[in-house]
């Protein structure tokens, strides 16, 4: 299967194998949406979904998160098989996830938002830290969570899950809808994370957006990698993304 | 004047009882989708829980008040898992209907053994007499109830509003897939809060024992207002339903002194009006 060596492809930074997902399929109630993703993340990468709308980007990161009600095939992380754990438990295993709506709470002020997430394992950012890369967010720690701006709404929604100790980052379309010097910020905290060592699975519309962050793509059609290649291979790629995404 | 007080006083006492029954009900809504009509029942079980323990135990009164809630919540909790948490995702009506049908079966069953007419349940022995405050005379029992009420119905709502277990508790409300994302069991969340609710329930229980006598049917009575209450307050807050509880015990006791004849009802009017005027109650927030 051209899929399955698609997985094994050697890569640049190449750190150890920390998520491997191979035959994944997925449902929601009746409709089957995955028809079989294969990929992997290293340690310290940061590898980006493409793909049009519906593709199932966003479900293969629930898949993952364990909040997809059947899912079959094979998801190991930190070599353990996860396919079958709950969402909570892959949670304590080091996974956080940003999700696509950004899932702020309305009855939580700014601040039991941010410290909603609990703390996992050690080695989570100090809030002092979080606020210098989310200064806005330390401002109005009193607001109510769903009153914030949505750029802020976006922030609140990484920071939260850098004070857990998670080490793996699942951001899904992070600079949705968001004012170009936002997304801006949103880039320089992804690339100061994975300087800090962070492993980063990215889901993005927004290709310009990525190609300042990847070191990796996947290309998600009808529920199936399609192909995937390196950030230093991008230019080589370019026709061949246009027709895929469309764009 | 002398009856107006008396009267007012007792609206207080059956307002605690409304307070913290109804906050039982909205934290079990909030977290379950669920519309518990078997609270009446556990309530009922709650002051059954404190007669077998003085009679059968002899177990006094203080401890019936930590033991009984604790019970009575175990019996909650096992329905929860065993029943109620199958019907997550299902249309309110379900959860109704089986929580009526708990409750019909729980009061038929202590119907059998205990029939209709009530059991004695004394006044602790710190707790009897009363005192002159001048402008009336006060029933220690009945002003412990009051005071009692409202710091128990003060402690939930800062558990819930001011804590961060309140806090996995307010989000698991809006996204409990998301807040099972962040690494909490949600399920055991929804559990113990069931258990919490009920055992609300269960303590109003043991405080109404000494006032109301212990009856199989104490709580069939007293859930109907009380659902009325819900309505007029809104399932969606838990300061509504303390003040709203609070608030219609005294409209009660007022109505008893001004006009008795409607004091049975008056409840009920307020209910039609709210649902016609803002169906979501007082203070609910829109579903």
């Amino acid at each position: 299967m051209a899929e399955a060596k698609l997985a094994e492809r050697p890569v640049a930074a190449a750190g150890a194998e920390v998520l491997t997902v191979s035959d994944l399929q997925a449902w929601y109630g009746e409709s089957h949406i995955l028809h079989g993703i294969n990929f992997n993340v290293r340690a310290g990468e940061v590898v980006t979904l493409l793909g049009r709308n519906g593709a199932g980007k966003t479900t293969t990161l629930k898949s993952v998160m364990g909040v997809i009600g059947k899912r079959t095939g094979s998801i190991r992380f930190d070599n353990k098989e996860i396919i079958r754990t709950t969402s909570d438990r892959i949670a304590r295993l080091g996974i956080a996830f940003c999700p696509e709506e950004r899932g702020i709470f309305a009855s939580l002020d700014v601040r039991e938002n941010l410290l909603l997430p609990p703390v996992v394992r050690p080695g989570g950012l100090p809030l002092d830290q979080i606020f210098t890369l989310f200064p806005n967010l330390k401002e109005r720690l009193n607001s109510q969570g769903t009153k914030l701006s949505g750029g802020e709404q976006q922030m609140l929604a990484i920071a939260r899950i850098l004070r857990t100790g998670a080490r793996f980052l699942m951001l899904d379309e992070p600079t949705e809808g968001l004012a170009p010097v936002i997304i801006q910020q949103i880039g320089h905290t992804i690339a100061r994370l994975k300087s800090q060592g962070f492993t980063i699975l990215l889901v993005e519309q927004n290709f310009r957006f990525a190609s300042t962050v990847a070191d990796r793509y996947y290309i998600v059609e009808h529920g199936k990698v399609i192909d995937g290649f390196a950030n230093s291979e991008l230019s080589a790629n370019m026709d061949k993304l246009h027709t895929y995404l469309g764009v | 004047m002398q009856a107006l007080y008396a009267q007012l006083l007792v609206g207080l006492i059956n307002g605690s009882f409304y307070a913290l029954l109804s906050l039982g009900l909205a934290v079990i809504f909030g977290m379950l989708n669920i519309i518990n009509f078997a609270h009446g029942a556990l309530y009922m079980m709650g002051a059954f829980v404190a007669y077998f323990l003085l009679n059968l135990g002899g177990i006094n009164y203080w401890w019936a008040l930590l033991i009984a809630p604790i019970l009575v919540g175990i019996f909650g909790m096992i329905l929860e898992r065993t029943m109620l948490q199958w019907l997550a995702g299902l249309d309110h009506l379900y959860g109704l209907l089986l929580t009526f049908g708990i409750a019909l079966i729980v009061q038929g069953v202590f119907q059998n053994y205990f029939g209709s007419s009530g059991l004695p349940y004394s006044i602790p022995d710190q707790l009897k007499g009363g005192v002159n405050l001048g402008f009336m005379f006060l029933p220690i029992y009945r002003g412990w109830v009051v005071i009692f009420s409202l710091v128990v119905c003060l402690a939930t709502w800062f558990l819930i509003e001011k804590t961060q277990l309140g806090a996995y508790l307010r989000a698991a409300t809006e996204n409990p897939t998301l807040v099972r994302a962040f690494g909490i069991n949600v399920p055991r969340m929804i559990t113990l809060t069931y258990g919490l609710g009920v055992g609300l329930a269960a303590l109003a229980g043991v405080l109404s024992a000494p006032i109301n006598q212990v009856r199989p049917l104490m709580g069939a009575d007293l859930i109907i207002v009380v659902f009325a209450v819900v309505v007029i307050g809104g399932m969606g807050s838990i300061m509504g339903s303390i003040i709203t509880g609070f608030a219609l015990g005294v409209i009660e006791g007022l109505t008893k002194y001004f006009y008795p004849e409607a004091s049975n009802t008056v409840v009920f009017v307020l209910m039609v009006v709210v649902l016609l005027v803002k169906p979501t109650g007082l203070t609910g927030r829109a579903a």
